[in-house]
């Protein structure tokens, strides 16, 4: 499943694109704890966070994340949508709390595979 | 960033500055790391061990130190990533050792640092984990990733 099919489903704001959104997401990793998401989460991942701060940036680049989502209609800054569209990371916002956004994603990426 | 010629990686050797306090250029270093690795062709999960490792050590410099010095260094059998840095020094390594044990302050944990992994990451992820430290003067970090 690709970025932009979960952009439409579950209704994303695109914050930075990237070159663009087919990128393939094999799976993800919820947490606020960048140490956490560096030592655990996988190469593909689409990351959920509330973290809007660009640190978040340095971190999904390094692990080769497929993008990142802010829950809870947190904004990313200024400088965190800058530096996402050097690094090529696309960034999505999303009004739904981590727990929902989370189990809505899982389901999507099942169901593909079924 | 000076192009990488991938003959260089057997024997390939590059110092970087890490400016503490200042988390607006923070995981610059590890990137770059990572990129030369990638550069190199270097197998992948060795790639993402050493970013692993430079990024924790990269970030306890700009959270703890005034400044530091990143040193990659690499050769046929292994690729070693050094953190220098002048600072407070840890008292008590075992103590910091501890997953879940940190003295980050409000500012750094509000970025998402702070949970007291970082060490404990880089000890599971590197196959030389030699840290040492002098009270008020700084802390030396050497970690190694086995080639072979
Ligand atoms: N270079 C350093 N100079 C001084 N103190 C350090 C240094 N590196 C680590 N420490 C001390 O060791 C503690 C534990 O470090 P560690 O990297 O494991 O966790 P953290 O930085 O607190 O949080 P995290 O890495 O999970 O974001 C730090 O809180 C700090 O007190
Ligand atoms: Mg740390």
């Amino acid at each position: 499943m690709d970025i932009e099919t979960i952009v439409k489903e579950l209704n994303l704001k695109v914050r930075a694109a990237g070159t663009n959104l087919r990128k393939n997401i094999s799976g993800g990793y919820t947490g606020d704890l960048l140490s956490d998401v560096m030592a655990n989460s996988q190469e593909g991942d689409i990351w959920i966070t509330r973290q809007v701060h660009q640190n978040i940036v340095a971190v999904a680049s390094l692990k080769d994340h497929a993008g990142i989502i802010i829950v809870n209609s947190c904004e990313p800054a200024k400088d965190t949508i800058e530096k996402a569209a050097q690094e090529n990371i696309p960034v999505m916002v999303s009004d739904l709390s981590a727990f929902e956004l989370t189990g809505k994603i899982y389901n999507l990426l099942g169901k593909k595979d079924r | 960033m000076h192009p990488v010629d991938i003959t260089e990686k057997n024997n390939y050797q590059r110092s970087f500055y890490v400016e503490g306090g200042n988390f607006t250029y923070a995981g610059i270093v590890s990137t770059s790391i990572k990129s030369i690795l990638k550069k190199m062709d270097l197998p992948v999960d060795l790639v993402r061990k050493s970013a692993i490792v430079s990024y924790e050590s990269e970030i306890n410099i700009v959270s703890y130190a005034k400044k530091g010095v990143i040193k990659l260094t690499i050769d046929s059998r292994t690729i070693q990533i050094e953190a220098i840095d002048e600072g407070p020094g840890i008292p008590d390594i075992e103590l910091a050792m501890q997953a879940g044990y940190s003295t980050a302050d409000q500012r750094i944990r509000e970025m998402g640092f702070g949970a007291g992994m970082g060490l404990s990451n880089i000890k599971r992820y590197a196959d030389v984990f030699d840290l040492t430290s002098e009270v008020g003067k700084g802390t030396y970090l050497k970690m190694i990733i086995n080639r072979i």
